[in-house]
């Protein structure tokens, strides 16, 4: 069964783990995209997911299902978290089972490229040093807008 | 008659706007594009948002040509950077 779920709770990766595999999977997968402490050279000390949530989930889910024509299970659970997370906490978890291993890897690899394309969630990088910015980001398919990186003027808040 | 729309705005276009949402009414018949030329003619600080910004109509990716009937939801997408 297809799970998916946009909040801003941790995500609890056996829990996730648990929702997939089957008697008949030989291969379960768990990825997990974790907020590291540096970015292009500079320290980071935390991150702000901002998220569009109810449009997030319904988007997630559209994604989860795309995932799971090739892989040909529906056992893919898939969350991702907004609001303040510290270096080391995990932002996106996703699990996925299936017979074999090479369906599991492309469903998971799959689910994280589109996250990153059409997910409306948005992050902040808080840098050691007091500065803040919004991570550039990549427009989304279906608006009819030319993919560039276009210039948002950032904003410097210091992390309450 | 008008078209009265909810407007939302997330991460930096919400730190500059200053707000997160916004009611307008828009002449009927107006599109997605309209309402982005009403805003934009507001000024500062409403004059940041791009001129062809990405948006989502009733949570769904939409083009700019896109009519607005009553009530919508009328998001602007900064580029994503979900992961």
């Amino acid at each position: 069964m297809i799970f998916t779920e946009v909040s801003s709770d941790p995500i609890d990766t056996a829990a996730l783990l648990a929702r997939v595999g089957s008697d008949g999977d030989g291969a379960a997968l768990l990825f997990i995209g974790v907020v590291r402490d540096h970015a292009e050279g500079r320290k980071v000390k935390g991150m702000r997911y901002d998220a569009y949530s109810e449009m997030a989930a319904e988007v997630l889910r559209e994604i989860a299902l795309e995932a799971s024509i090739p892989l040909g299970t529906d056992r893919i659970a898939v969350a991702h978290r907004f609001g303040e997370l510290k270096i080391g906490e995990i932002s996106v978890g996703i699990a996925v089972s299936s017979p074999h291993r090479a369906e599991a890897y492309e469903a998971s690899r799959f689910v994280i490229e589109e996250i990153k394309k059409r997910l409306p969630v948005w992050k902040k990088e808080y840098y050691v040093d007091g500065v803040s910015e919004w991570v550039e980001g990549t427009t989304p398919p279906g608006t009819g807008i030319e993919n560039s990186t276009h210039a948002v003027p950032l904003t410097d808040e210091g992390l309450t | 008659m008008s078209v009265p729309v909810r407007t939302l705005f997330f991460a930096a276009y919400r730190e500059r706007l200053g707000v997160s949402e916004l009611s307008i009414d828009l002449p009927s018949g107006s599109t997605v594009a309209d309402l982005v030329n009403e805003l934009r003619g507001r000024g500062a600080p409403f004059d940041m948002l791009p001129e062809k910004p990405a948006v989502a109509i009733n949570q769904i990716y939409s083009f700019l040509d896109e009519p607005l009937k009553t009530g919508d939801e009328v998001a602007f997408i900064p580029p994503v950077a979900g992961g």
